[in-house]
């Protein structure tokens, strides 16, 4: 069961009747400023591009989901809203500032406005569950360890799992480690939640439990959240925004309800999951007969 | 065939001058990292105390060896009263900082190239930085600093055994005067002696830790990747170590 009746959100106390149930349908959150600003980018790897002037936004307090085949550079796009990459034309802004002109010190200052949960988790394996979620309180503060004990109890409550912290991370599911990341994320109160492929390798009713989790967290603390994954169903039920990402640009964007309406075909594809489109089934190969004849091509 | 061989030397070049680069960020590290000694302290203790008893048998048998050798090499010419000071001068001079190196690189460098390289692998730094954390004060510049403290520590231990050993071998069995085997290593070893192992072990321990760290935080995030690194850490700091042993053998002879 979830419950956030012990969350401390900034200002307010947050109550279990305030986040809405799964089942409900929620209303679109109000349109705000743009957290995150990516106009014409270009980048790419290794001579491939991946990149050929994208432009996004992510507005404040909205769930914006960044949806594409794989390959298209979902997790590149992550990598220059943090700074971890650095885009070779364009532009990429965090709260208006531009993230490739910032030095080391502004960029561990940004990153601490910034909470990631990354796809495997990313957590400490030689720490128990207390201290990967104590880890960021402890770099970055000096509260007693009664504060620190309150602060990552309340958080791993938040996430079902209080009852883990003394777990390693050798013991979690899938599931339970992402939660456990997630918990780590949001321990130092981060104004942008960033999901890398969230849903990825989990069972349905931990996708359930991280796709509530994601909805409830950014409503409960007012954050902006941004999600890539590929999992259509899970984001349509609750991203804000979504923009859709194939051949280095946004093919399309709007609420996910507009994009399952939308006749493109890259779209139509993606949405309805069809094995051949704009996006081929077969890799570039030479005539089937004459491979099978083992002629040269 | 010909362009792999004149890239050699230029990748070789780049190489270095990329672990010198990363030898002075982990340096500035260093400094701030003694704010968290207890990171250090778990260091000492994964580096040093885990490799000790590894450390031990070897330095143990070594010194059995060199008794049993000095001691046919000795008696030809009479003296065989002198092992102890052969097996002192041997063990804290070369042997002992050298072979403990050698063992150090095998056993607790490629325990820290993998674990950086599987926390590479895993986002685990990247998680770091994403949590405003330097990776290189946090994980690196405590598991340099274990390395460089523990290895003098197991070099001592490793002379200590070794001597041990050889007085086993020569006095306990080839029956060498207790008496005369001691007196004389006490004679014949002066604070120089000791000093060329300290510095040797201290000089070893930076090459062995250095290039351990580098070679995990600059792995392949993939298992191919992390186990070339981890080859790599024994490869370079075994002949590392002999060069420098080279190195600082020369120098302290020109010395005296």
């Amino acid at each position: 069961m979830l419950s956030f009746a012990a969350f401390p959100a900034p200002g307010r106390r947050a109550r279990l009747s305030d986040f809405p149930s799964k089942d409900a349908n929620p209303s679109p959150a109000p349109a705000g400023d743009a957290v995150i600003e990516v106009r014409d980018a270009h980048y790419s790897i290794g001579g491939r591009k991946i990149f050929d002037g994208l432009d996004i936004t992510a507005r404040r307090g909205r769930i914006t989901a960044f949806m594409g085949p794989s390959g298209t550079g979902k997790t590149t796009l992550l990598r220059l809203i943090t700074g971890q990459s650095t885009a070779e034309r364009g532009s990429v802004k965090a709260w208006g500032q531009e993230v490739s002109r910032m030095s080391s010190p502004e960029l561990f200052a940004l990153r601490r406005r910034m909470g990631m949960l990354f796809q495997n988790g990313a957590l400490l394996t030689d720490e128990d569950v207390y201290e990967n979620v104590a880890f960021p309180l402890r770099a970055h503060t000096k509260l007693p360890e009664s504060l620190v004990r309150q602060l990552v109890l309340t958080k791993l409550q938040a996430v079902g799992l209080r009852g883990a912290a003394r777990l390693m991370p050798s013991e979690l599911s899938g599931g339970m480690a992402r939660r456990v990341a997630l918990a780590r994320a949001i321990v130092m109160d981060p104004e942008l939640l960033i999901y890398d492929e969230p849903f990825v390798g989990l069972d349905p009713i931990s996708m359930g439990v991280i796709c509530r989790l994601i909805k409830q967290l950014n409503d409960a603390l007012g954050i902006t959240s941004i999600v890539v994954s590929h999992d259509v169903q899970e984001l349509s039920s609750i991203a804000d925004d979504s923009f859709l990402l194939s051949g280095g640009r946004v093919v399309a964007k709007g609420t996910p309800a507009e994009l399952h309406k939308s006749d493109l075909a890259e779209v139509r594809q993606f949405m309805e999951g069809l094995a051949d489109g704009p996006v081929p089934f077969h890799y570039p190969a030479p005539d089937l007969a004459r491979d099978l004849l083992g002629e040269e091509a | 065939m010909s362009a792999q061989v004149d890239s050699m030397p230029i990748a070789w070049l780049r190489r270095v001058g990329s672990m010198s680069l990363f030898f002075v960020q982990v340096c500035a590290r260093s400094v701030a990292s003694f704010t968290k000694p207890g990171l250090i302290v778990r260091q000492i203790y994964n580096a040093g105390a885990r490799s000790l008893v590894i450390v031990m048998l070897s330095g143990l048998f070594v010194g059995m060896v060199l008794g049993l050798l000095g001691f046919d090499t000795l008696q030809r010419f009479g003296s065989e009263d002198s092992l102890g000071v052969l097996a002192a001068l041997g063990m804290l001079k070369v042997l002992g900082p050298v072979l403990t190196a050698l063992l150090f690189a095998g056993r607790a460098g490629t325990s820290l190239t993998s674990e950086i390289g599987l926390m590479k692998s895993t986002d685990q730094l990247t998680a770091m930085q994403m949590m405003a954390v330097d990776p290189l004060r946090h994980v690196i510049a405590p598991r340099f600093l274990g390395g460089i403290i523990a290895m003098p520590l197991l070099a001592a231990t490793f002379s200590v055994i070794g001597l041990f050993g050889a007085q086993l071998i020569g006095v306990q069995q080839m029956g060498v005067d207790a008496g005369a085997f001691w007196s004389q290593t006490q004679n014949a070893v002066d604070l120089r002696d000791v000093t060329e192992g300290i510095v040797k072990s201290l000089v070893f321990g930076v090459a062995c830790s250095l290039i351990a760290v580098y070679e995990g935080y600059h792995s392949e995030p993939t298992p191919e990747g992390v186990g070339l690194a981890t080859t790599r850490t024994v490869v370079t700091s075994s002949v590392m170590v002999l060069l420098l042993n080279y190195l600082l053998t020369a120098a302290f002879l020109t010395k005296s």
